[in-house]
């Protein structure tokens, strides 16, 4: 029972990402070829929320559920794996439309070929895990 | 039952992109509530190492089990987007901008009868239930197109990127653009704008390539 509040937050998530469009190969490429501000209304929007959202966790005006203070682990300055990775995060991005999230948001929507996508990701996953002693991070 | 009909009538419209702040916000609120991150990329790391990835690499050597819960928010994400699909979407669309069905059409040009029609452009590239006759072109998404080079490409290498990009750049779109920057962490704006300028090369330079693989 403790999994279904987060199965819950997950169901809402997909539910709104499909209706919004999110999973869409032609919203994303419309995003990249800058033609509708809708997908940036939503990164906007969402950024917006959270902030605010962040930010009364860290003041500690909201506590977690267990009544303590939410902490945020923060991200090392070193450059390289944010731009070398990121480039190649939104290379895959544009190229199939899809992100980490979003894969399986469509594998439930019935596009069954996306369990191959899913593998395809869990082998970059991978191979990212053999060879980043000898990539600069 | 009306106020169910209704409730239903309106989540079935297309939704505004503010709604995408409200989907967005409820969804971190309640996982820093949990105590949680709002990262799904992570997940496949933990997929890696719940298949015993540990032996080959320490980077899968951690306790993935208390991944658990993230797993489930996948899972449920995969409700919610099936349901959404199966009940909630009865048009079955993307409402793109014209000008969007134009450029894609130029990419599509010299393949008879692929051309998107303005205002009846499926959701996704692929056959539906109510958009049965999606044009060979445009149909990306599917077992078919997966024996075929181009739908490799777009399915095998397209996951690829996105699995070994994510981690190495620590987070995805809701790692780094949400949460990251919600937090005002500069590394994340980095990591966004450089999932800008990959995407920028990939749909300007590699796409049009891809997609006019005729086999």
């Amino acid at each position: 029972m403790k999994f279904f509040k987060y199965i819950m937050v997950g169901f809402l998530f997909g539910f709104g990402a499909y209706k919004l469009e999110m999973i869409s190969f032609f919203r994303i490429y419309e995003m990249f070829h800058f033609q509708d501000f809708h997908m940036y209304g939503i990164i906007i929007t969402g950024i917006t929320f959270g902030i605010i959202i962040t930010q009364l966790f860290k003041l500690g005006f909201v506590k977690t559920s267990k009544g303590e203070q939410k902490t945020f682990n923060p991200k090392a300055h070193t450059w390289p794996r944010y731009i070398i990775g990121g480039i190649i995060f939104g290379m895959g991005w544009a190229l199939t439309g899809v992100c980490s999230g979003m894969m399986f948001v469509l594998m439930g929507s019935g596009y069954t070929v996306f369990g191959v996508f899913i593998a395809a990701a869990m082998l970059g996953t991978f191979v990212y895990g053999m060879v980043r002693k000898h990539i600069p991070h | 039952m009306e106020m169910l009909q209704s409730i239903h009538e309106v989540l079935s419209q297309p939704w505004p992109w503010w709604a995408g702040g409200i989907t967005i916000g409820i969804t971190l609120f309640f996982l820093l509530y949990f105590g949680k991150e709002f990262g799904l990329s992570a997940n496949l790391r933990t997929m890696c190492a719940a298949d015993g990835a540990g032996e080959f690499s320490d980077f899968f050597n951690f306790d993935w089990q208390s991944q658990g819960w993230n797993l489930m928010v996948a899972l449920g994400a995969m409700f919610g987007g099936y349901m959404a699909a199966t009940y909630f979407s009865p048009d079955q669309e993307a409402h793109i901008s014209q000008e969007t069905v134009i450029s894609l059409n130029e990419i599509s040009k010299d393949v008879p009868g692929s051309q998107l029609v303005y205002g009846e452009v499926p959701i996704v590239p692929a056959p539906t239930v109510e958009k049965a006759d999606i044009p060979d072109f445009w149909n990306l998404y599917s077992w078919k197109s997966l024996f075929s080079l181009r739908g490799f490409i777009i399915i095998v290498g397209g996951g690829f990127l996105i699995g070994f990009g994510s981690r190495y750049a620590g987070g995805c779109t809701s790692g780094h653009a949400i949460s990251g920057i919600a937090d005002l962490q500069l590394p994340s704006l980095v990591a966004v704008i450089s999932f800008f300028i990959g995407g920028l090369i990939m749909t300007y330079v590699f796409l049009p390539f891809i997609l006019k693989i005729p086999f």
